[in-house]
Formats: structure tokens, C-alpha cells, sequence
């Protein structure tokens, strides 16, 4: 600690830290632009300077930029000197010198950075009688849109993207006033976290280009502190929604999980929201696939007809805690489902066993980014679990901050330690069947199928030294690398769809922790509630629900495409003739054949909990209410339930909360306040800014008659500006992140204890499991049979980020970014077939042919296949199974840049 | 475009010579400004597709070779000439006289700053202080430092070029 | 005392003849204090008596290089570890005496730089040079390829255990490359944006390894401190400083040039018997005294001493210690403006008072000169000045030094400026036409 004197008031700050950092960790105003609280300093802008005395008769002072300078105690400064203070307002005045005047059509105005600065500092008059340069702009993409004419030349983009999350498409070109900040040539940015450039850029260079097409200004979004549903890391995040519609999503700051960024599945893969395909109303079915609707009265005595004693309940693993709790009560737990396929209820009570030991610490991402030394098993986490991914490249650079640290660099003096470190990395290990985008940063990769990759890891925990083979050699590396790290990370998953994958990296932790290391395993489930449910339990396997339903048992299937989870073949049969109920967001295989649908709102309409890997639960809260009949599944099962006269026992959301903590998990409660928690014990919280225009007037064009404010029963939430969102309050509630003066995204610090640190109020989630002190298994490999017989290829699941996520998948941006479906072949194996890269190939089993690729790492022998058509084939495919298709069309490519590697 | 298509765009002599700059440096990226130095000591410009290609060979991005490409004076990524006419318009040449004598070369070549001439003969371009500046006012054409120039002399210079 | 003796830099070169070949060189005792440095005296020796020497950097800044070598000091943690860069990029507007050195003496940059890396340590070194000197290019390959040749260069040099390897490294094109940090991010192939400091090069240079910066004259002047002792160089001094200086003009005089005198030698002295004098009908207003971005000397300033303490209480610096002459046909808003010119354009881009500053300054002054100059111009003027120039304010001192001649000439020749806004015209235009 040292004492900082800023302005004569002495404050207690780091010593050591930067001094705007300390100066914003005291909720102080001082203007910015190049610094960034995960980006570290680089000098560049010259608006954050402060007067620095010497000592207390100094009375002149000294200027200097306080992102560049480190906190001494007994330091003394000043933001309100004069020469401080007009130095400021002069940096503004250069960089409005060619700014634009189009903050009315700039997307960025009434949240933008620049803005705020220009007020905070007080430049009002253009003195500056020079014409303003222009820009021709670049399409970069369905995602980002580009209006360089606005940039300010901060260097933020092209650090967070190139230096941040390891981009290589987007470049600082030219120099002196003609700094352009774009691709090489138009084209779309390849990186999967291009979308925080939106919020990385202090003014409107890169927008969120799907936002653009039905915009509206921040302070006229209703938010609300949800959830991300795209994967199992659980991400914060905002959508926000106006006129019924949904209409964005941006990061909601949590320092234990996403810090300050999204991956670009969680940004652009919510717009399923308003899919066209999207189900409004309660139907039944009357004739071959017509729905009658508009009579969800009879719609629910129909489904009421259809349950009874034996009733399957069928639970997802993308719907909430709470809606699956619902069903189970409803068709009991000797009847429910969670939904999942049995090899993937293995993996998920696979990962519980990890989650349940005290052996193996599941980390946080904050953690994952303080791992020295990392062992990825199998799982590509970009494509699974993006943000992960984008942890994992911070986690390699922990070296460099060491050698800084001893070169007397300041950690937080960014281009400094990049260009002391040069190249040097922490370890990181990959094996898997093919290459992955975070191949660039890896020590050394390994190739090979489920049970090459298997062998590898019971080498490593074997701790052969025999280096003869390269498997051996890549084993010894990696188990050396572990043994020596202070805190070693094994990630591994459930993208390969095999349950030995897990055993195997956990019996490497086990054995490994037995030495004395202290390692963490952080395995990554397929879904945003697949720990949820899984914890919720049925005692139903989703075999044995179907093996039911095709002798004529009725079902319930809430929020769930069975398409995705098993062969269409075995679907199609099961559910040929069957008594269905299906309630979901969407129009899908399954609802096809349904008896009675019902409309069930997504996670930006109703409250709810999702479970992340850790067993994080967070609370999501209802941002808006859903349109016409649509109504969360919760209430439609209850309804159902009274009409067969057995009433669930709950009316509200709170109602269910307190049956379902009450019967599975108490800390459900303590996750975030119930509806009745007030702000200084009378206010709620609101979802409006309290600039929200239109009200009251609104819907003027439809009714003139002011409709009355919606009283939220479920929340502590207001569908108002009513109330008070101080930042001091329960962080779960924050609705959005605002504070005098601050109307961008950067206001997050006036959350924060410190800048980059916990939220004044904790961070929201709770763990549910707590570990029980149960010793992990420590098992022996199976006797594995590695041989490959020439004539057949094995089939492995190949995730992407774009296109392979259920409900991102029906998003357009997401659409419009995804590749065209493909198989993935070695060299060898693609010439050996005569496939040229970029042809089709027709693959038995499949109605559509896929796209040839060539990958770099995958070995011959393999071939990897889009995940979710996985299952539509065997384990194996003859070499006489896959044929040219020479009527293939690509879908038309977005652009492909020229890489590093990979 | 196929990766070896791309590198493919590079000669031996000029892939020979940029591997022999790789070899002194501690990795392929730092070949960067020696290896688009060497490619348009051959081409006198770095295209579009010659710099896709120094990328390809280099193992780095297209758009990170153009931030270094784009910064530099003597990088030209637009074709210039077959001779490349300098004329320093730094301060000891302006005090004697270069912008005139600018303005006589325009004159004399039918061209602006930044242009080059119709028959591709010569581009004209400002440069910053040859350190020549007791030689002032000075140009230098392709290799050659001339200076202190006559305005009168200028046929005759330009007559050495073809 | 032989010429050599007086002008250890250019007293033996005879610009007819071209570069000095080695045999010339080293019949004049060239390498000999490398040859005796490398088999005699330890890295610290050479250190020290470079040190005791009192050579500043001849770079501008004066920084003394013997204390600046012993930052990098130190064992080496593994051989060829530690960089030797020679800053030849010499971009700074009137300034051509690192071209002349190389062009005409390469191997006793080869010496200075042999002895320098030796007493660092460092086994590899560079010679940042100039993308346009294709000439001093030519002949310091040639002379890197005879010194290799004699084995002065390469592995186990003098036959000692030392070895040296030097490259050059051509840039490619920019002012802020001679920055030094600009500089090594050039090396390693980047942009050349500066880096901030600390880490200062000592500690973390190139590829981040410790290097050390030093100008073209600096190192050559080390192999004769080397041979004749630190007094012997501390008396070529005629002030405090010590040494000889090459002292350049350019401008309206009769001879222009560059000579190697003894530091500390009287301005007008150089003006009027090195340079031969204004020329007929030109008279001296005006001096910038080491480049274009130092500030202007006047009148009063002109029989002093050059320098580094005595011009730098004159409010200047001493700088590369080339004169740029300004004479009274010269006016000093469109010169200001043509310096500006130059400033704006080499701005790197990263910092915003250099980036967006100069370019103000110099619209703002393009306007009085044509006439167009409003009230209020001047105090735009002094405040972006103010604001640009402070050292500090930028990131680098690329704007610092942009400003001082601008910051000056506000001083110094204020009425012209205010002149032209009160007339609308610029009073030199219609005197220029008869020249
Ligand atoms: C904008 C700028 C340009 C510079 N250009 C040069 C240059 O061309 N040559 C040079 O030797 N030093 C130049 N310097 C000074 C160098 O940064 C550095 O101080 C010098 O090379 C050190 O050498 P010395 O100690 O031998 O003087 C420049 C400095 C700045 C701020
Ligand atoms: S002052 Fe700033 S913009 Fe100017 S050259 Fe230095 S770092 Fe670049
Ligand atoms: S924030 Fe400090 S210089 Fe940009």
C-alpha cells in the first residue's frame, strides 16, 4: 500500500500499480483513451496527464501522463492544476481536429467514450479551421462495421486484437495523420472475438454492424444482468431489447469469468430471438404437420390429455435449472429425462466426479489466465468454449510480466514487456485430432484419434522417459512442463464425444497431484446448463425414454431438438407415432412431431438459473416480456398440471425458486435477491436508463392511451426507469453499467472495487457443488487397440464456433459468419479419394454434401465431420462410403485471409 | 490463392536473398523491411501479390507486412517509374531556392509531385534531407546524388536517363 | 602533431581519392588500438578511459558514451547476447556528417565500433544506415569485406577469443528512425514507433536483449582515444568539451561544408574562415545550430563557442553541430513552415500532440504566410507550442524537437510574424525575386 495525495486529499492506493489505475480505483474522473484496464499502458493518446510534485513546497509541478507513471508513497499529484487541466482539453481539441460532426448518426452516440471525454475536459469551440481527412471504409465482415473518418488513432483495436487475442488480419497501416486501422483488403475479420472491438473502440470506428440495422441508443435499450446461452462458460452479459424486439447483446464485466470480453458467439448468436421460425403460439396438431393455433386453452386440455403416470418428461440442457425442475415435478424423477444422449450423460457425471473432489480445483477463467503451464486434452476450446480459448493465450504470457518484473519493466507498461518477452510463452500443450486457432501460441501439438490422444496422456501421467517415439518425446515435454509449473492447468472436454478422454486427464491429475503438484483440470461441458441438469437428475436415459415412447409412451420435450442428440434414423422411428408435447423457442425436427406445441420464451424473456462448468450457478433475469402467448416453460407446465388438477404449486417465479432451492439446492437463493430486495430499502432496480425515451408514448401509434408500467412479480428488476441502479448494490441486479459522466461501457469502473477488480458487491454465481472430499479414481488405461485398418477412416466430431451451436446457429449475423458444413482430411486421405480441396463430397448417411478440407495437423486415417451430423454416421467410414459430389456448390466464402499459421 | 502459388510469385534470386537476411536474424519476421527492400530492388514496387507473397514466405499476415510496409518513405506500394527522380524539400535545400527548382522539374517532366511521367520514364517525388546539405538544392535520381543543381542543367541530367 | 593527430576523424581523407582502403588506413596505424584494446586491455579498461576521455554522443543529445556503455556492462548471460548498433540514419534536416564519415573513412566506424563492442561485449552489431546512401552503403560493405578479409571482423578477431560480427541494416526511410527506440523496433522489422522508456536500451534493446545506441561520429571518435589516451583527446578540446567536432554549413555562404576542429570553436570563426562568409548581398539573421530541430541562434549568439554547455545556455542545443544558416532574403514564417512541414510528415502517428499538433502548426502557419492570418493566430501558436513542444508532453522527443525552432523563431523574429498578419502578405516574397 502507499498513500497517494491527489489534489492534497491523501488516498491509500498499490504502490507500484500505474497512477491512472489508482487514480480511477479512487472513482476519480480522469480522461483516457489509449489505456485499458486488460490492455495495460502504452503512452500513446496523452490524455490521462496529471501534475506530479516533487514534494509538498514543489508548487509548479511537473506534467505527466498517469498511465505511464507508477504509484510511489507519499506521491503527490494534481488532476485540477491549470496546465493539467488545459493540456487535457488540448489533446481533445488535436483529436477533434478531424473527427467527424456525426454523433447524431454515429451509432456509438450516447455511449460513446469520445463523447464524455469531450465533455469531461470542456472542449466546446472549433478553433481548428482545416478540412477533416476522410476514409474509404472496409466491409469487414456480417459482424463489424467500419467508419474510420471517426478514429482517433488510440491503438486500442489493433492491441486487443492482434496483442490481446492473437488476430493477425487487422493492422496499423500508414503513419503520421494517416494511421488507417483495417485488413490487409476488405474482407471479414477472422478473429472469434472481433465483436469486442465494438466495445475496445472509445468512439464509433467498429460498431456492432447486426445492432446497426435496428438501432437504437443505449439510453432507450431495456437490459437486464443475464446469462450467456451459447456454452458452458457461463459468460455475463447485457441483451438488450427495445419495441419487443431483441437487439443486442454487450459484456457484462465479471472479473472470475469473461473480465471485459465476449467471444463473437455470445455477441452475434442471440438474434434467434426474432427468428421467423420462432413459435408465438400454442398449437395442435390437427392433420400431417398443421398446427391449429390460437386456442391455448384447448391446446392445454390437449396436452393434459395426453400426460399420465408414465408421461416422459424430456429436460435440456439449454433450458434453466428452474424449467427443468418444473418438468421433473411434473412427470416425477422416475420419469424424467435430462435430455442428453447416454454417452454424453457419462461425460457430464464424468465431469460431477471432478467437480465433486477436493483433489483437482476446477479453476475459474481468472484462474485459467494465472496457469504457467497448460495440457489440452482433446478439446478444441475455440470452437467449444471460446473464452476460454482467449484466457488460455493471456495464461502464456505470464512469463513475459516475469521477465519484465525482473528487467524492472512495470507489468502494467504493455509494449515494454511485449517487446522485452519477444517470442517467449509459457507452455502450452495441444493435443487433438486436427489443428486449432491457438496451435500459433502451443509449445508443441500432437495429432491423433480418441485413443492416440488417450495414449498420450497415460504416457505423460506414466512419466515414461523413454523418448524413442514422438508420441513419447511430445509426453515427456508435456509431463516435464507440468511437473515444473507452480500452477498447472489440464483442460479437456466433451467435444470428442468420449468419456475416456475425461477419465484419462483426470487419472493424470490424480496422479500427478499424488507427486505433490498442484494441478486443476477444467473440463468443458457441451452446454450453458449441462451441469444444471445433470445435477438435477433424472432417472431416465434418453435411450430408454425413446425405447418408451416408440411402446407408446406419451412425452414431454421442453426446449430441446432430439435431432441434435441422436441419429435422425433412430429419431424418426421413435418418434413416428408418438403422443408429444413439445414446448420450445423454435420450429425444429421435433416439433414436427408434435401432438401439441407450446411457445416457450428464450433466456432474454424469463428468469432463470444456468449452471456453468464450475457449477457456477447464475441467475439470468427477464429483460422484456415475450410476445403474444409466448410464456416461460415453467408456467405452461403448471398449467397443464392444474388442468389435470395437480397444481405444481407455484405461480410466480419466486413461487418455483423457492419449490425447486427447496427440494434440490438451498443456495439457489442466494444466487441473486429475490423480487422483494430493495436499494436502500425501497427502490427497485431499474431495466430503463433513466433517460429512456418514449415511455409512456411508445406505443402512442398502436393505443394513445398510456399503458401501465408492468409490475415485475418475479424480480427485484422495474420495466421502468424507476428506481436506482447505484453500482453499490447486489451485483447480480446490475441492469447495466452507467454513471454520471460515463455513458460508455467504460463506466464499469465506478463498479468496481478497483479498476479490473471485484464488483462492489461481490461477484454474482455461487458454486453449487461443494467438494466432498471424494478421492478421484485412479485407473489404468483400458487396452486400447490403435490399429487403423487402411480401408475404413475414423470419425471424429470437428466443432466451429460459428455453426455449431443449436440456437446461435438460427441467429443470422451467426448464419451469415458460418462455413460452409465440411469434412476435414489428411493430405494423403483426400488425394488417395481424388477430392480436391474446396470440392463436395457426398458422404454416406448424410443428405447434403460437405465441403473437402485439407487440415495441416490431422493425421491420415481420420475424418473429421461437422458435430452435429456426428451422430448421423458410424464410428468408422469405408473409403468406399464418401464420393465426389460434382454438383457442389460452397456457400459463398467470406473471405479468406492470409495467416500465420493454421 | 494457394500458399505455394503465392510464394511462388517470388523469384529464386529474390526468395535466395531474403532467406540469406532471415538466416543473420533471430526469427522470419524481422527479415520484414530487408525482404521488401530486396523485392522491389527487383520490381521497383511492392505490389498487392508481392507483398502476399513476402507474407507467405515470412510466416506472417498480409495485413501486418502492409502496417510495416505502408510506414516507411522509401517502401513504394503504387509502381513508379523507370527512374525515380527525388528532390529534397528540406530546410538548407529550401533556402536555396528547391522550390523553384521543384517547380522547373515539374515543368520540365509535365508532371506533379507523386506522378509519373506518361512513357514511365520518370516519378517525381519530395524527399526529406539527403544530408547533402552543402550541396543544396539537391535530387537524387535512382542511385545517384546530384547537387548543388542549376535549373539550367536539368536537360542534361534528365538526358542521362533513360 | 600530425593532421592525423588534430583531425583523428578526417585528417587523412582525401576526397578525390574516395573511401580510405585499408591498407591506407592502416598504414596511418588504423586497427592498431584495436588490435592492442582487444589483446591488452579488459572491456572495463576501455570503458573507463573513454569515459575519462569526457566523448559525448554526437547523436545530439551529448549523452556521455563511456557512462552509457558501462549500463550495458555486466557479463554477458550468453555469448553474442548484448547488441552494438551504430545510429547512421543521419535524417535530421541539415545535417550530412555521418554520410561524409562513412563515405570516406568506413573503417574507422569499423574500429570505433570493433572497440565498442568489445567493451560491451557484445558480439553482434549493426550499422543502422540511411536507405538513401547507396554510395557510403557501397563503401562500407566494401570496407566491412576487407576488414573480414584481415580477420578483424568474424570469429576469434585479433586473434583473440573475441568475436564481432557486423551487419548493416538499410532502412527504410524514416525520421524517427534515428530514435533510438524507433530505431530498434526498425531493426527487428517493425514499424518504427519509439518505445518508452525505461526500459532504456541499456536494459532492454533490441530483440530485448541489452544494446547499446551510438551515433556515427561518436564511434568514430574512440579508436583515437584509444591510441592517444584520454589527455591527449581532452586537449583537442578548446572549452570544456572535449575532442574535435565536424562541424558542417549549409546556406548562403561562400563555401559550404564540413571541417573537423576542435571542439568549442568560435561560430563565427566557422562561418567566416571555414565557410568563407555570407555571400554578396546576404546577410546573417538567423542560425540553427545543430539541425533543424534546435532552436535559432541570433546576432548575439554568434560569437560563441560551439559547444554542448555554452549553447545550451543560449537556449539552443548543440545537436548534430550543423549550422543551418538563415539569411535576410529568408522569411522566417515560410521557413518555419517548411521545417513544419518536415516535422508533421516524419510524425510517426503515435502520440496525439505530434500527430494532430504539427499538422496544425503547420496549416496555421501556410495561412500567415499567404496572407491569410487572423488575430488569434499567434496565440494558437505559442499554445500548441506550449502544449507540443514541452519535453514530455509527447511520447517521444521527435515533438519536442519540432518545436524549437518554432518556439524561437516566435521569440526572435515575432514581428515578422505579426508583420504578416497585419498586412496580409508576406514582405520576402517580392525581395525574392531579384535574387
Ligand atoms: C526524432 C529523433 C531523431 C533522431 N535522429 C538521429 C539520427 O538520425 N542519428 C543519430 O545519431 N541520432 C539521432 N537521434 C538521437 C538518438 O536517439 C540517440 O540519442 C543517439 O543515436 C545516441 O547516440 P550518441 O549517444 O552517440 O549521441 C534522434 C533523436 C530523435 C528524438
Ligand atoms: S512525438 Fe509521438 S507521434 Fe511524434 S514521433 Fe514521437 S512518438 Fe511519434
Ligand atoms: S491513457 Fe494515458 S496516454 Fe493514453
Amino acid at each position: 500500500m502507499a498513500k497517494l495525495f491527489i489534489d492534497g486529499v491523501a488516498h491509500e492506493v498499490n504502490e507500484g500499480e500505474n497512477l491512472l489505475h489508482s487514480v480511477l480505483s479512487q472513482q476519480l474522473d480522469l480522461p483516457y483513451f489509449c489505456w485499458h484496464p486488460s490492455l495495460g499502458s502504452i503512452g500513446a493518446c496523452r490524455q490521462c496527464a496529471v501534475i506530479s510534485y516533487a514534494n509538498e513546497e514543489d508548487t509548479r509541478g511537473r506534467l505527466m501522463m498517469a498511465c505511464m507513471t507508477s504509484v510511489t508513497d507519499g506521491m503527490r499529484i494534481s488532476l485540477k492544476a491549470p496546465l493539467a487541466e488545459n493540456f487535457r482539453t488540448t489533446v481533445i481539441e488535436w483529436l477533434m481536429e478531424n473527427h467527424p460532426h456525426d454523433c447524431p448518426v454515429c451509432e456509438e452516440g450516447g455511449e460513446c467514450h469520445l463523447q464524455d471525454m469531450t465533455v469531461m475536459t470542456g472542449h466546446s469551440f472549433r478553433r481548428y479551421q482545416g478540412p477533416k481527412r476522410t476514409w474509404q471504409n472496409q466491409d469487414l465482415g456480417p459482424f463489424i462495421g467500419h467508419e474510420m473518418n471517426r478514429c482517433i488513432t488510440c491503438y486500442r483495436c489493433v492491441r486487443f486484437y492482434d496483442d490481446y487475442a492473437g488476430g493477425t488480419d487487422l493492422a496499423a497501416l500508414g503513419s503520421r495523420d494517416r494511421m488507417f486501422f483495417g485488413r490487409f483488403e476488405d474482407g471479414t475479420l477472422e478473429s472469434e472475438f472481433a465483436g469486442n472491438l465494438v466495445e475496445v473502440c472509445p468512439t464509433g470506428v467498429f460498431t456492432d454492424k447486426p445492432f446497426a440495422q435496428s438501432y437504437t441508443r443505449k439510453w432507450d435499450l431495456q437490459t437486464a444482468p443475464s446469462v450467456c446461452t451459447h456454452c458452458s462458460v457461463g459468460c455475463n452479459v447485457f441483451p438488450a431489447e427495445r419495441y419487443g424486439e431483441f437487439r443486442r447483446i454487450t459484456n457484462r464485466y465479471h472479473v472470475e469469468i469473461n473480465g471485459y470480453f465476449l467471444c463473437d458467439r455470445g455477441r452475434f448468436g442471440t438474434h434467434f430471438v426474432n427468428h421467423v421460425k420462432r413459435i408465438k403460439h400454442a398449437g395442435i396438431k390437427e392433420s400431417d404437420n398443421i398446427f391449429e393455433f390460437g386456442d391455448p386453452d384447448r391446446a392445454i386440455e390437449q396436452a393434459a390429455s395426453l400426460v399420465d403416470d408414465h408421461t416422459i418428461g424430456i429436460g435440456s440442457p439449454r433450458a434453466s435449472f428452474e424449467n427443468n425442475f418444473a418438468l421433473r415435478e411434473l412427470v416425477g424423477k422416475e420419469n424424467f429425462c435430462i435430455g442428453v444422449n447416454d454417452q454424453e450423460l457419462e461425460i457430464l457425471n464424468a465431469i460431477i466426479k471432478v467437480l465433486q473432489s477436493d483433489e483437482i480445483h476446477t479453476p475459474t477463467l481468472q484462474e485459467v489466465e494465472q496457469a504457467d503451464a497448460i495440457f489440452i486434452v482433446g478439446e478444441d476450446i475455440s470452437n467449444t468454449a471460446a473464452r476460454t480459448a482467449l484466457s488460455v493465450r493471456q495464461a502464456t504470457r505470464l512469463v513475459s510480466l516475469e521477465l519484465a518484473k525482473n528487467a524492472a519493466i512495470p507489468t502494467w507498461q504493455d509494449a515494454g514487456v511485449r517487446d522485452h518477452a519477444q517470442h517467449e510463452r509459457n507452455p502450452l500443450f495441444i493435443a487433438t485430432p486436427a489443428a486449432t486457432r491457438l496451435d500459433d501460441i502451443a509449445k508443441d501439438t500432437f495429432s491423433g484419434s480418441v485413443n492416440d490422444i488417450l495414449d498420450v496422456v497415460y504416457t505423460v501421467s506414466d512419466h515414461i522417459t523413454d523418448e524413442t517415439t514422438d508420441e513419447q518425446q511430445f509426453a515427456h515435454q508435456v509431463a516435464q512442463a507440468l511437473c515444473n509449473a507452480k500452477r498447472p492447468l489440464v483442460i479437456t472436454g466433451s467435444g470428442l464425444a468420449s468419456v475416456d478422454l475425461i477419465h484419462a486427464a483426470t487419472h493424470l491429475c490424480a496422479k500427478l497431484n499424488d507427486t505433490g503438484v498442484k494441478i486443476s483440470l477444467l473440463v468443458v461441458p457441451p452446454e450453458v446448463n449441462s451441469i444444471g441438469v445433470a445435477l438435477l437428475g433424472g432417472d431416465v436415459s434418453l435411450s430408454s425414454a425413446l425405447t418408451r415412447i416408440t411402446a407408446g409412451s406419451s412425452a414431454i420435450v421442453m426446449e430441446n431438438d432430439l435431432y441434435q442428440r441422436e441419429s435422425k434414423a433412430t429419431l424418426d422411428k421413435a418418434l413416428e407415432s408418438s403422443k408429444l408435447v413439445v414446448l420450445d423457442h423454435l420450429e425444429h425436427s421435433t416439433v414436427e412431431h408434435a401432438t401439441v406445441v407450446f411457445p416457450a420464451t428464450t433466456i432474454v424473456e424469463q428468469s432463470g438459473t444456468m449452471v456453468n462448468y464450475e457449477s457456477r450457478a447464475q441467475r439470468s433475469f427477464q429483460v422484456f416480456e415475450a410476445k403474444s402467448e409466448i410464456q416461460p416453460a415453467w408456467k405452461w407446465l403448471n398449467e397443464i398440471a392444474t388442468k389435470l388438477a395437480k397444481p405444481l404449486g407455484w405461480n410466480t417465479y419466486e413461487e418455483l425458486l423457492d419449490r425447486c432451492a427447496e427440494s434440490t439446492y438451498a443456495e439457489l437463493l442466494e444466487v441473486a435477491p429475490s423480487a422483494d430486495y430493495r436499494i436502500r430499502g425501497a427502490l427497485r432496480v431499474p431495466r430503463q436508463t433513466h433517460r429512456y425515451s418514449g415511455r409512456t408514448a411508445m406505443h402512442a401509434d398502436v393505443n394513445i392511451h398510456e399503458p401501465k408500467t408492468k409490475v415485475d412479480p418475479d424480480t427485484p428488476l422495474s420495466y421502468s426507469m424507476e428506481g436506482l441502479n447505484p453500482g453499490t448494490q447486489n451485483g447480480a441486479t446490475i441492469p447495466y453499467t452507467w454513471s454520471p459522466g460515463w455513458n460508455s461501457n467504460q463506466s464499469v469502473f465506478k463498479f468496481q472495487q478497483e479498476v479490473g477488480g471485484k464488483l462492489v458487491s461481490g461477484d454474482p454465481g455461487l458454486r453449487l457443488i461443494t467438494p466432498n472430499g471424494m478421492k478421484l479414481p485412479r485407473e489404468s488405461k483400458n487396452a486400447l487397440s490403435n490399429d487403423r485398418n487402411d480401408n475404413t477412416l475414423e470419425v471424429i466430431p470437428i466443432h466451429q464456433v460459428f455453426g455449431s451451436g443449436e440456437l446461435s446457429n438460427y441467429s443470422w449475423p451467426i448464419q451469415a459468419r458460418s462455413p460452409t458444413p465440411c469434412v476435414l482430411f489428411n493430405q494423403a486421405d483426400a488425394e488417395k479419394l481424388r477430392l480436391a480441396v474446396g470440392s463436395g463430397a457426398k458422404v454416406a448417411g448424410l443428405t447434403e454434401s460437405l465441403e473437402v478440407k485439407v487440415d495441416t495437423r490431422i493425421p491420415a486415417g481420420l475424418i473429421g465431420v461437422p458435430a452435429n451430423l456426428f451422430r448421423e454416421m458410424g464410428s468408422t467410414l469405408g473409403f468406399d462410403q464418401i464420393d465426389h459430389d460434382p454438383d457442389f456448390v460452397a456457400k459463398s466464402k467470406t473471405s479468406e485471409n492470409l495467416i500465420a499459421k493454421g | 490463392m494457394t500458399e505455394e502459388l503465392l510464394v511462388a510469385n517470388l523469384s529464386d534470386e529474390e526468395i535466395a536473398e531474403i532467406e540469406s537476411e532471415i538466416s543473420h536474424l533471430p526469427d522470419r519476421e524481422s527479415a520484414a523491411i530487408d525482404a521488401l527492400m530486396i523485392v522491389q530492388r527487383h520490381r521497383g514496387w511492392i505490389s498487392d501479390e508481392s507483398l502476399q507473397a513476402i507474407a507467405r514466405l515470412l510466416d506472417m499476415s498480409a495485413a501486418k507486412l502492409d502496417g510495416i510496409a505502408t510506414f516507411y518513405n522509401l517502401i513504394f506500394r503504387r509502381p513508379v517509374g523507370r527512374n525515380v527522380v527525388m528532390i529534397c524539400d528540406s530546410v538548407s535545400c529550401y533556402i536555396m531556392k528547391a522550390e523553384s527548382l521543384i517547380e522547373k522539374v515539374q515543368e520540365k517532366l509535365g508532371i506533379q509531385m507523386g506522378e509519373t511521367t506518361e512513357d514511365d520514364r520518370f516519378t517525381l517525388l519530395p524527399i526529406v534531407c539527403l544530408g547533402a546539405c552543402d550541396r543544396a538544392p539537391t535530387m537524387q535520381i535512382n542511385e545517384e546524388l546530384i547537387g548543388p543543381i542549376e535549373p539550367d542543367q536539368l536537360d542534361e541530367i534528365f538526358a542521362r536517363f533513360t | 602533431m600530425s593532421l592525423q593527430d588534430k583531425q583523428p576523424m578526417v585528417g587523412l581523407v582525401d576526397e578525390q581519392a574516395g573511401p580510405l582502403s585499408i591498407s591506407e588506413y592502416e598504414r596511418h596505424g588504423g586497427y592498431t588500438a584495436a588490435l592492442q584494446a582487444l589483446s591488452q586491455k579488459t572491456p572495463i579498461e576501455v570503458i573507463e578511459l573513454v569515459k575519462e576521455a569526457g566523448l559525448r554522443g554526437r547523436g545530439g543529445a551529448g549523452f556521455p558514451t563511456g557512462l552509457k556503455w558501462s549500463f550495458a556492462q555486466g557479463e554477458p548471460a550468453t555469448p553474442g547476447y548484448k547488441y552494438m548498433v551504430c545510429n547512421g540514419d543521419e535524417m535530421e534536416p541539415g545535417t550530412f556528417k555521418d554520410r561524409y564519415l562513412i563515405e570516406f573513412n568506413p573503417h574507422l566506424l569499423i574500429e570505433g565500433m570493433i572497440l565498442g563492442s568489445f567493451a560491451i561485449q557484445a558480439e553482434k552489431a549493426y550499422v543502422f544506415l540511411r536507405g538513401e546512401y547507396f554510395d557510403a552503403y557501397s563503401a562500407l560493405d566494401e570496407a566491412i569485406k576487407e576488414a573480414k578479409a584481415k580477420n578483424y571482423l568474424g570469429k576469434g578477431i585479433f586473434g583473440t577469443d573475441v568475436n564481432l560480427d557486423l551487419r548493416i541494416h538499410s532502412s527504410g526511410g524514416r525520421y524517427i528512425c534515428g530514435e533510438e527506440t524507433a530505431l530498434l523496433n526498425a531493426l527487428e522489422g517493425k514499424r518504427a514507433q519509439p518505445r518508452s522508456k525505461p526500459p532504456f536500451p541499456p536494459a532492454s534493446g533490441a530483440w530485448g536483449r541489452p544494446t547499446i545506441v551510438n551515433n556515427v561520429e561518436t564511434f568514430c571518435n574512440v579508436p583515437g582515444i584509444l591510441r592517444n589516451g584520454a589527455q591527449w583527446y581532452k586537449d583537442l578540446g578548446l572549452t570544456e568539451d572535449a575532442g574535435t567536432k565536424l562541424y558542417g554549413i549549409s546556406g548562403r555562404v561562400n563555401k559550404p561544408g564540413l571541417w573537423e576542429l576542435p571542439m568549442g570553436t568560435p561560430i563565427r570563426e566557422i562561418v567566416d574562415e571555414h565557410a568563407g562568409g555570407m555571400q554578396n548581398g546576404f546577410k546573417l539573421r538567423g542560425i540553427l545550430p545543430g539541425g533543424a530541430s534546435t532552436d535559432f541562434l541570433v546576432e548575439e549568439h554568434f560569437d560563441l563557442p560551439m559547444d554542448y554547455a555554452t549553447i545550451q545556455n543560449a537556449g539552443s542545443r548543440m545537436g548534430t553541430g550543423t549550422m543551418i544558416l538563415m539569411d535576410d532574403s529568408i522569411c522566417p514564417v515560410d521557413l518555419s513552415r517548411n521545417l513544419q512541414h518536415f516535422f508533421a510528415q516524419e510524425s510517426c502517428g503515435f502520440c496525439t500532440p505530434c500527430r494532430e499538433g504539427l499538422p496544425w502548426v503547420e496549416q496555421l502557419l501556410a495561412k500567415i504566410e499567404n496572407g491569410e492570418g487572423e488575430e488569434g493566430d499567434l496565440e494558437l501558436l505559442d499554445q500548441n507550442a506550449l502544449y507540443i513542444g514541452a519535453p514530455g508532453n509527447t511520447f517521444c522527443l521527435h515533438a519536442t524537437g519540432a518545436i524549437e525552432p518554432l518556439q524561437s523563431a516566435l521569440k526572435y523574429f515575432r514581428e515578422d510574424f505579426e508583420y504578416h498578419i497585419k498586412n496580409k502578405t508576406c514582405p520576402y516574397k517580392k525581395k525574392q525575386v531579384n535574387h
